[in-house]
Parts: structure tokens; sequence; C-alpha cells
């Protein structure tokens, strides 16, 4: 048994097409299946309207599946929990509290033995890890989008989750933050040993972070296509990954399968559109 | 002139104030001027016709001997020398009772600002608490929203005979009078402030399962904040609009009913003097409501 099993999942919405008849569904995703190891870095790339998100959310809690579960740890999971942190796109940090407080909220609940001190203690350890010593006493509004996610993660890593969760972490970050903290994120990986499910549309990202890259068909009723293991040695320096032929291999695969589509139907759309 | 002036006043912080001082001049010298007593004219009048004048007090003797028109039984609109001689009077002795209806203007604004702030804080509890009971549903939301729309444009004196009818005091109808005036924004403001919370802040607090309370006041109260202040703004300024005439209507004694009784004298310079009162009791409450919201609310990005 896998330490986390998407078990052929599928999402299923009622259909809002017009013309659409009562009981008409809009099939998302279909008999997602597959599974992540303890301490795996494994990333979800496909088009937007995919429902790679959806997936997300379905594992975080927030979002049901229609049919099929999710297993962590030997359980099946249905509501949000601590055990699964979430770090999201818009940073969803909460405007009145400080970053500290941000953070610290997610401390006291996941480690409820602790006291006051602990906590204090525990929250601004993880700031450090992220390098926001300086700003802890700021709030979100004082901080830039960079810094505003290192909040996110440092809230997600301080619960000690067994599953971290990033929906498209660095999509509102500007390229040149988004790099540093990508290397931020890596390094708290290796530290915490975590396991570590993301979903971006980052082509480069995706590969200079994960271990196996999860694609998905177009939706709707999008699929698995494929799981792409990255055997890239680590640690991988983006400025010496560039050069390196296997990744150069990796990443025109996945743009060939980005752009093309599995079976080839939206390679021809492709085509149309170009001439 | 007007140039040499304008390059004069420098653009720091204080300018827009003295600008205020300008304009406050201003308005000054056009009340004076629209309300200065007409120079008395003997000419063409006998000595008995100015003697029976001034018997009936509409001329009065200067210093000098000649004669002027009495101030106290002009028909005009009192100045502002005339609006201030009234105002040193009142605020001679502000905490004086000298009969069952005149007590001094301190004591006066005591009475209002009681009556005010009880039923105001009073109706602020009562509608948030209910605002967020109907604003943590979509279904209570919108069963409960088209009562709220239909009693929040009633004046709140149309319930005034009302409450008097039931409550049979008219001490308390006044406080209900102002409760019902500060009920209505606030609550519709409230539900509308936690039904629109971001789904961003809800998940989060499902996340890192917060308990039911510790979610109330750590997540709801604090993002919902900023609606619920600005509806007890719209609520403050509804209840000050309405204590006065609650005040004039029911004969209780405040600085609403102080400008009907200086109506009752005839005494129109004492009525400014309580309109102005009004008006600065109002904006120094104002400005410490808005301190005090400002300290619970947050900046959006």
């Amino acid at each position: 048994m896998s330490y986390l099993q998407i078990d052929h999942v599928t999402k299923i919405y009622p259909s809002l097409e017009p013309g659409a008849k009562k009981g008409d569904e809009f099939v998302v995703f279909e008999n997602v299946n597959f599974s992540i190891e303890k301490g795996e870095f494994v990333s979800m790339i496909g088009h937007s309207g995919c429902g790679k998100s959806t997936l997300l959310n379905i594992m975080a809690g927030f979002d049901e599946a229609s049919k099929g579960g999710i297993i962590l740890d030997g359980k099946e999971t249905t509501k949000p929990g601590l055990d699964r942190m979430v770090v999201f796109q818009s940073f969803a940090l909460m405007p009145w509290k400080t970053a500290f407080e941000n953070v610290a909220i997610a401390v006291s609940q996941s480690h409820p033995q602790f006291s006051k001190k602990e906590v204090k203690e525990w929250t601004m350890k993880y700031l450090q890890m992220m390098n926001l010593e300086s700003a802890a006493n700021r709030r979100p509004s004082m901080l830039s989008g960079g810094m505003r996610q290192r909040v996110g993660l440092a809230r997600a890593f301080a619960a000690e989750p067994k599953m971290l969760l990033l929906d498209e972490p660095f999509a509102q970050i500007d390229a040149l933050t988004r790099g540093s903290i990508q290397e931020e994120l890596l390094r708290m990986w290796e530290a915490t040993n975590s396991t570590v499910f993301m979903v971006t549309h980052d082509v480069d990202e995706a590969i200079l972070l994960s271990n196996r890259i999860a694609m998905m068909s177009n939706g709707p009723n999008a699929e698995l296509a494929e799981i792409v293991e990255i055997d890239i040695p680590r640690p991988r320096v983006r400025s010496e990954l560039i050069d390196d032929p296997r990744y150069v291999e990796i990443r025109n695969h996945i743009l060939k399968f980005l752009v093309g589509g599995k079976d080839g139907i939206t390679e021809k759309k492709v085509k149309k559109q170009l001439t | 002139m007007m140039k040499k002036l304008m390059k004069n006043v420098t653009l720091d912080k204080y300018s827009p104030y003295l600008l205020s001082l300008v304009i406050l001049g201003v308005l000054l010298l056009i009340w004076s001027s629209l309300t200065s007593v007409p120079k008395f004219n003997p000419a063409g009048l006998s000595e008995d016709d100015l003697m029976l004048m001034e018997m009936n007090g509409d001329i009065v003797r200067d210093e000098a001997g000649g004669f002027l028109n009495n101030p106290d039984k002009l028909q005009t609109i009192p100045g502002p020398g005339r609006v201030l001689d009234t105002a040193l009077d009142e605020l001679k002795a502000p905490f004086a009772k000298t009969g069952t209806n005149d007590h001094g203007i301190g004591l006066l604004v005591g009475y209002t600002l009681k009556r005010f702030l009880f039923g105001f804080l009073l109706a602020s509890v009562v509608a948030v608490f209910f605002g967020i009971i109907i604003g943590s549903s979509r279904i209570i939301f919108t069963a409960f929203n088209p009562f709220i729309q239909l009693l929040k444009p009633v004046s709140p004196l149309a319930w005034m005979p009302l409450l008097l009818y039931s409550i049979k005091d008219p001490y308390w109808t006044s406080v209900f009078v102002v409760f019902m005036a500060s009920l209505w924004p606030t609550m519709a403001n409230t539900a509308f402030g936690v039904s629109n919370i971001k789904k961003d802040y809800l998940r989060v607090s499902s996340m890192v399962e917060l308990s039911w309370m510790r979610q109330f006041f750590t997540v709801i109260l604090p993002a919902a904040a900023p609606s619920i202040f600005a509806g007890i703004r719209i609520s403050f300024g509804s209840a000050l609009v309405a204590v006065v005439p609650a005040e004039m209507l029911l004969g209780e004694l405040g600085v609403g009913y102080l400008s009907w009784i200086e109506w009752n004298n005839l005494d129109i310079a004492g009525v400014i003097f309580a309109i102005i009162v009004v008006g600065v009791v109002g904006f120094i409450l104002d400005w410490g409501l808005s301190k005090l919201a400002s300290r619970f609310t947050y900046s959006e990005a």
C-alpha cells in the first residue's frame, strides 16, 4: 500500500451547457489513479480546464470526488485537516494577522501540547527557515508577493503535515523571485522529508522540483495520460540544468505532449489554427 | 492680491486646515452681513412717536443718547455676534439646574449622549449578533433579506407612537427610537460582510481545524469587521439624526429639546446655538468612532 493513493477518482458536475437537460453530466476528469510514496515530490501538469486544481481540492478535502477516493497513510480522507496543508495560489493569508500570527495559528492547532513559548519558538524557527525574521511582525499588505508566499510555505511546513499540497504556488510571483523561493522550497522539502503534491503549468518548475510528473490530457473527460520519471540527479541547479541533455529531452517530451496531446486530436486543431 | 495669497500658502499638511479657517471666516462674514441690524432712522418721527416706540421696546437709547433698534425685538435671524453672546451665556454655567426645563448645556449634552449611546450600543450588539447568524447561511440570508430591506428605509420616528404606546415611558421610548434607527444598517452590513467572507479564509480555517468558537473570533469577526464598521458608521449617522426629533416630540431633556425650548422662547439665537452644539457633539463622536474602527479593520492586499 502506498503512502498516498489517489484511487480511481472521477469528478462530475451537472452540465451547464446551453440546451443541457436536467441530469446531463459534465465530466471534468475520469478514473485518475496513481500513488505517491512517502518523501516523494510529485507534480501534475496539464492545460487549464483539465481539472488538476479540482483534483488538488479533492485531496485537500475542499471538494468531493464523484467517484473514487483519496487514501492517505491507510485512511480515507474526506474533510480538510492539518495532515494535508495547502499552499494556495492566492496565498490565503489573513490580512488582519501578522506574518507571525498567520503561521502561529497553524502551529498551535497542529501542536496542541505546545506552551505559548514553544508555539513562538516553533513559529520563529519556520519563519527563519524561509528568511522571514524581519517580516514576522508585518501584515501581509506590507509584504511583497514573494514574501507572502514564503509565509504561506512556512505555515504549511510548520504544521508538519503528512502531505503538502501546492496549488500553482508560484503563478502570481515574478520570475526572479520565483527562482529563489523554489530553491527554498527544495531545501525545506529535503530538510523536513515531506511528501509533496504540486499542481503547476510551468514545465521548468516541474522538472526542477519533482521526482515524477503526472500529465493530464485536456478536459473535459480528462485522463491521467502519462507519468514521467525525472531521473536527473539532485541537487539540481537551474543554470546547469539548461545544458543537461536529459533535461532537454524530458522538457521536449512534456512540451510536445502539452502542445500536441497524446492522441493527436489537439495536434490537428493546433495545426489548423497555425495555417 | 489673490495671487499673492495663494503664493504664501505653503502646501504642507496644515494648509487644508488653513483653508478651512478661511472658509469659516467667509461664511461668518456672509452670515453677519445678511443679518446685520438695520440702523434706526429717526427722521420724520416726532418726539411723541419716539417715546411711544421706546415704551413699546421697539427702540432703545444708546450711551450717547441716540436711538437704536432693540436687538431683542427684531424679527430677523440673529447674527454671529448675538449667537456668540448666547453661547457664552450658556457656557458660563454648563452644569447649573435653574428650573425643571432649564438645565445647563453640559447637562443637556450629557442627557443626549447617554440616551444616544445606550440605544446605539444596544442596537449595535443586537444587530451584529443577528447579522452574523443571518449572514452565516445563504438560505437564512435569502429568507431574511427582504424583511431587512423593507424595514431599513422606515424612518425610526415612524416607530415612535407604537413604542410610546407599548413602553409607556418617554425616556425609554426615546432610547428605542435611537435603537430602531441604528439597527437595520448594521444588521444588513454585518450579514453582507459575513456572507461574503473570502472562501480562502474559510478554507484555511477548516484546514487548520479551528474549533467553532476559535473560527468565529479569529476568522469570521475580523474578516467581516470592515463591513460591520461600515454599517455601524451608517447607523451612527441615522441615530444622531433620530435623537434630536425624538427629544423634541417626547419632551425629553437634551440638546434636541434645547432647540425646541429656545423656539418656544422665541430665542432664535438659542436655536442656532443648539444646532451648533448638535453638530459639534456629532463631529466629536464620529471622529472617535472612526479612530476605533481603524483599529479593528485591515487593508486588503
